[in-house]
């Protein structure tokens, strides 16, 4: 069964066409990563699941029910798919308490929450994003890069999607912290038994989080399949590229 | 800032006071002075200055200083009116330009487009013919004249917010573009909106003056400081001060208005201007130096750059000061490739930098000794000097978009060094800037020469930005992540340029960079910066066996590669290690400045 199963998928900016035919599944309860480098369109199969650009053919399935469309029900559907942004300076709004931010994406349960409920549900969110509850009423400019991709994660949480879009999460953070907001995806995807769609262009962490990789260059899916047998034999000149790039630790880079 | 620091600073005190005071003379003015403004007295008609009456009086014998702050209601009462139907209307055309469908709204701010083109005054000149040369008439043409202006900022505003992730992110969760428009567009976009609006609202009180003195506004019995102005300007040789009287009053309640929009702008504390900031920052540009710089010795002629004892700090809003580098010694070898590598607020940036002698004018550095090559750079440069540096020392940048001017050709900014600092002869300066292309790997040079850099992608502008530091004669490049940006096919292609036109030109490198894969796998050398200090200095290779320091192992141990056991969760840096949050080190400006006999001016 798959949670997110997107098919021959197209999307066209302008006259330039940025996916091209692109099919790729997420197993229920799995992780799969998206790599690429930038332009290779992984970001707008994210943006396109949402419902923030509109494909130009094929279709984006959720647990079964289609995504795609004007309608209200493909509407409720994109709403079980949440997106994490890469930069969380940008993702939360600065005025408003972050407590409000996540009660906002509350919204997209489609259920009606009396207030005693959204309070409850925002302290038990913090805390399970490892956040101290009492901060909600806090304005992002209180929270460190690391604490706002935290709150963000959060506020994807909020709308109870079945599947979670991760779009260059921790590209924007410090090594240090990096490790830290892994972590957290993973333990929260087995708690939670989310599906996720995990998109780098940093073969390390997608190595690292992901069951299954997807390589993606120029629009189109170079390959894909389990992520310790894709990466130990890239059958595509074009995987084994980007895996020769990755720099290693002590190791001098050759040219 | 709490909000006791924010009422308590001198721009906003002085704009409260200014306000109450042009409140208080808009109320209570009429009461008081009404008789003094309306009592005609024609044995003392035309009076210049004097004790009893300080601008003089009228030709019917009225005074009229009694009469300028008479006059204060109507005039701020337009004022006010007049604004206010240029904030409205802009805000609600601004608003629905801003969520209407695509070609509609192409339509609509075409059209204020086209709006914004006629000249403001002969809109209100035309406005005025339609509404009468009426002090109302004035209000409204003055009004609807500045509705296209404040119509194009409010959309421009909104459409700024509206790209935000924020905002991507509630239509995600199904918010709708009202609730979107008034839970996330109004509020951001309300600082600068105020800001402006307050600044309008000075423009207005001199638009108004200007029509009244055309006499196009207030007309007699009524007069307001315009009208005043009109008057008094043709008496102007027998009594100066009933034409200057009145304008007096437009000049102070125009600086009113400032001062209460850069108090808005201030104490939102959103950073659209710090003006606490401004002014610490302008008192405290020299830097002192705390010993003589020794002589050079034999082994520092090995050595192309070096700095000793790297102080570096900023000041703060609130009017205090963070030290960012706290004493760094850095040499860099000629030829060698030195990596600097540490987490934001290391301070890995502002070392190099300050290195290269590029820092601004609000950093506050101190060093003990700074040189590159046989050059003192603690001391003022001399043009020739710099013109030295320029060629001698390449800087690379994160992102090249905007480092590179995004007006000239590629061309036109690879022949400057040749033709400025080295005296070029400009055909002789493009066969340089030709090859520093080629050699960075573009092919086509000559042609590529001729293109802007938004016809480059990324890869080639960090290739075009390395070509750059090429056509000068580079002793030393520094490099700050200039493949931050860049995916790792790219990044790899462009260290190997780096790398080629070390090997070509023989210059030392530093290496800036927060990945330390990245600077072990290129760099001879690898510094760890932490909290803006060193924490240690290793050689490259041997990175992983070396590392004495924890938080250099933590730092390697945290960081996933293509070995990571998948089924553990990933080693984190423990919160002891951690870099501390930046405004932590906050001490008060009067101990950081604490003089010393050897001010001096930094080096630019």
């Amino acid at each position: 069964m798959n949670a997110l199963e997107i098919d021959d998928l197209s999307v066209r900016y302008g006259r330039t066409r940025v996916v091209e035919r692109v099919s790729l599944a997420v197993p229920k309860g799995r992780t799969l990563g998206l790599v690429g480098e930038s332009g290779s369109g992984k970001s707008t199969i994210a943006a396109a699941a949402v419902g923030l650009v509109r494909p130009e053919s094929g279709s984006i399935r959720v647990d079964g029910a289609d995504a795609v469309g004007g309608g209200a029900a493909a509407r409720r559907t994109r709403r079980r798919m949440q997106l994490v942004f890469q930069d969380p300076f940008s993702a939360l709004d600065p005025l408003m308490p972050i407590g409000d931010s996540i009660a906002e994406a509350l919204k997209a349960t489609g259920r009606r929450w009396t207030r005693a409920e959204r309070i409850a549900r925002v302290r038990q969110l913090l805390a399970q994003v490892h956040l101290d509850p009492d901060r909600a009423g806090e304005r992002p400019g209180a929270f460190s890069g690391g604490q706002r991709q935290r709150i963000t994660i959060a506020r994807a949480l909020a709308g109870e999607p079945s599947v979670l879009i991760a779009d260059e999460v921790t590209s924007a953070l410090d090594v240090s912290v990096q490790g830290a907001i892994l972590n957290l995806l993973r333990e929260l995807q087995q708690e939670l038994d989310i599906s996720m769609l995990f998109i780098s262009h940093n073969l390390a962490v997608v190595r690292y989080i992901s069951d299954e990789v997807c390589v993606m260059r120029h629009g189109k899916v170079v390959e894909a399949g389990p992520t310790e047998a894709l990466l130990a034999h890239p059958g595509d000149p074009y995987t084994q590229d980007l895996l020769d790039a990755v720099p290693v630790l002590g190791e001098r880079m050759l040219f | 800032m709490s909000v006791r620091t924010k009422l308590l600073n001198p721009l906003t005190i002085s704009a409260l006071v200014g306000t109450a005071l042009l409140v208080f003379l808009a109320v209570a003015g009429p009461v008081i002075w009404g008789t003094a403004a309306e009592a005609t007295d024609v044995s003392s008609r035309l009076l210049p200055a004097s004790a009893a009456h300080p601008f003089g009086t009228d030709e019917l014998g009225r005074d009229v200083f009694a009469r300028v702050l008479v006059a204060t209601r109507l005039t701020l009462l337009l004022t006010l009116g007049a604004t206010a139907i240029a904030l409205i209307g802009g805000v609600v055309f601004g608003l629905v330009a801003s969520i209407l469908p695509k070609y509609p709204r192409r339509w609509f701010t075409g059209l204020l487009d086209i709006l914004l083109a006629f000249p403001w005054l002969l809109m209100v000149l035309f406005f005025t013919v339609i509404w009468g040369a009426t002090a109302t008439g004035a209000m409204l043409a003055i009004g609807f004249a500045g509705i296209p202006s404040f119509a194009r900022l409010v959309y421009n505003l909104a459409a700024s917010v509206s790209g935000r992730d924020y905002v991507r992110a509630a239509r995600v969760v199904g918010v709708g573009p009202v609730g979107i428009l008034v839970r996330h567009v109004l509020p951001n976009i309300a600082n600068p909106f105020f800001v402006n609006a307050a600044a309008t609202a000075s423009v207005t009180l001199l638009s108004f003056a200007g029509l009244s003195f055309l006499g196009l506004g207030v007309q007699a019995p009524a007069y307001d400081w315009g009208r005043m102005l009109q008057e008094g300007i043709l008496r102007i040789y027998i009594n100066p001060l009933a034409a200057v009287g009145p304008g007096i009053a437009v000049v102070l309640a125009g600086l009113v208005f400032t001062l209460l929009s850069e108090a808005v702008a201030g104490s939102r504390g959103d950073g659209l201007r710090a003006v606490a900031a401004r002014a610490a920052g302008s008192v405290t540009i020299t830097a002192r130096r705390r010993e003589l710089a020794p002589e050079a010795t034999a082994s520092d002629r090995e050595l192309i750059a070096e700095i000793t004892d790297l102080h570096i700090a900023f000041p703060t809003a609130d009017g205090g000061v963070i030290e960012r580098v706290r004493g760094v010694d850095l040499q860099v070898a000629r030829g060698e490739i030195v990596g600097i590598v540490g987490e934001s607020g290391s301070g890995k940036s502002l070392t190099a930098m300050a290195l290269a002698g590029l820092l601004g004018d609000d950093a506050r550095i101190t060093t003990s000794a700074h040189r590159f090559d046989d050059l003192d750079m603690t001391r003022t440069l001399t043009a020739s000097d710099r013109a030295r540096l320029g060629v001698e020392l390449g800087m690379i940048f994160q992102d090249p978009l905007t480092s590179l001017n995004p007006a000239l050709t590629i061309g036109r900014q690879l022949t400057e060094v040749p033709e400025v600092h080295m005296g070029m002869r400009p055909k002789e300066a493009r066969v340089r800037a030709a090859d520093a292309l080629d050699a960075v790997g573009i092919p086509n040079a000559t042609a590529r020469l001729k293109q802007y850099p938004h016809e480059f992608s990324g890869g080639m502008r960090q290739r075009a930005m390395i070509g750059m530091a090429l056509t000068g004669k580079p002793r030393l490049i520094i490099a700050d992540e200039p493949t931050t940006a860049l995916d790792v096919t790219v990044q790899r292609q462009v260290m190997g340029v780096l790398h080629r036109a070390q090997e070509e030109t023989g210059a030392a490198i530093v290496f800036i960079s927060h990945d330390i894969a990245l600077v072990s796998a290129f760099c001879d050398r690898v510094i760890v910066m932490k909290d803006g200090r060193v924490v240690e200095s290793l050689s490259a290779d041997r990175i992983r066996e070396d590392a004495q320091h924890p938080y250099t192992k933590a730092l390697i141990a945290c960081l996933p590669d293509m070995t990571s056991d998948r089924t553990q969760p990933l080693p984190v840096i423990p919160p002891e290690l951690l870099p501390e949050a930046l405004d932590e080190s906050i001490e008060s400006l009067d101990d950081a400045v604490a003089p010393t006999i050897n001010d001096r001016e930094v080096p630019v």
